[in-house]
């Protein structure tokens, strides 16, 4: 655990450090040639969504974890990263449609990538409802809607593909040119930092409210 | 064989027919033709919607929701800790007392 919060700084300056420089780099990228300045969304835009994808990711394998072992270790992991999966997704269910209404002329679109990203959320909300609110033996229904969540995932990264939507496909990440492409991968650098920073904290809090349950117990006896 | 004419007649009639509303498609898709300019400014507002404040807007809201939620699990873990410590002396002195 010590080790653990000795990285919390590290990771927490480095992203400050990156976040601060992102401005510069955002401004120094050239325009887009079809959408312009708001296009710039897209830097914190696409790194918000690959960070709530990869913290399902998590969520969904600490409760596999938690099914498997009753650890009460991936249990905690497992409700950190579906905070971060909310805090995260919230950003992304935000910019989107701040970019969408200039370059679409809609604030939102009920297609498949849109509509699938806010049933993702919408999974993960409901994940920290249970949590919240039904009580003790909730774990065990949460970690299922976890799983459940993190399966969701490879449908929303892949609908833009698959189905005919006004979302720009998968392959504008792989195809953006070097001077776009710097701040883009600076920036996500910037989310990933943070985020590890971010779930290692929460991490931290939420093994501090067990060691707080476990104490109250023992005044109890 | 007056059959057969007919039949042949009929074939080319039908190319005829087919190329030109092959021709007369991009006609038809074709934007009719502009009778006048419009001024930028006569545009409805949301054409002429400005990108700026929704990229202003965006970052704003990204950093403000970072800070929040980083500030929000500081004063949860600093509660928390505080209420540990409180706990943890109280055992001990209990401990101390037997």
């Amino acid at each position: 655990m010590q080790s653990r919060s000795n990285l919390v700084p590290v990771f927490l300056s480095l992203a400050a450090v990156m976040f601060a420089v992102s401005p510069f780099l955002i401004d120094a990228a050239p325009y887009e040639a079809t959408m312009g300045l708001v296009q710039r969304i897209f830097y914190y835009h696409v790194p918000s969504a690959m960070v709530m994808f990869a913290s399902a990711f998590v969520c969904g394998i600490a409760s596999v974890v938690y099914l498997v072992k009753r650890s009460s270790t991936a249990d905690a992991v497992a409700l950190a990263a579906a905070e971060l999966v909310v805090v995260f997704g919230l950003i992304v269910l935000v910019t989107g449609p701040l970019w969408g209404i200039k370059a679409w002329g809609v604030w939102w679109q009920w297609d498949a990538r849109l509509t699938s990203s806010l049933v993702l959320w919408l999974i993960f909300v409901s994940y920290l409802l249970l949590r919240r609110f039904a009580g003790a033996g909730s774990e065990m229904l949460a970690a299922a809607v976890g799983v459940f969540g993190m399966a969701n995932v490879p449908f929303v990264y892949w609908s833009v593909n698959v189905w005919r939507t006004i979302h720009p496909t998968t392959n504008v990440v792989k195809s953006l040119p070097p001077e776009m492409g710097l701040p883009f991968y600076w920036c996500a650098g910037a989310f990933a930092c943070l985020y590890v920073g971010v779930l290692l904290t929460r991490l931290r809090l939420e093994e501090s409210r067990m060691a707080l349950e476990a104490a109250y117990a023992e005044v109890e006896d | 064989m007056k059959q057969h004419r007919f039949l042949f007649s009929g074939r080319i009639w039908g190319s005829v027919v087919l190329g030109l509303l092959a021709l007369a498609a991009p006609l038809v898709a074709q934007q009719p033709a502009l009778d006048g300019f419009v001024p930028m400014d006569q545009l409805a507002q949301r054409e002429v919607l400005p990108a700026t404040p929704l990229v202003f807007y965006a970052y704003s809201f990204v950093w403000l929701a970072l800070i929040g939620y980083v500030f929000t699990i500081w004063r949860r873990l600093a509660r928390v800790e505080q209420d540990l410590a409180a706990v943890q002396r109280r055992l001990k002195e209990g401990a101390g007392e037997r």
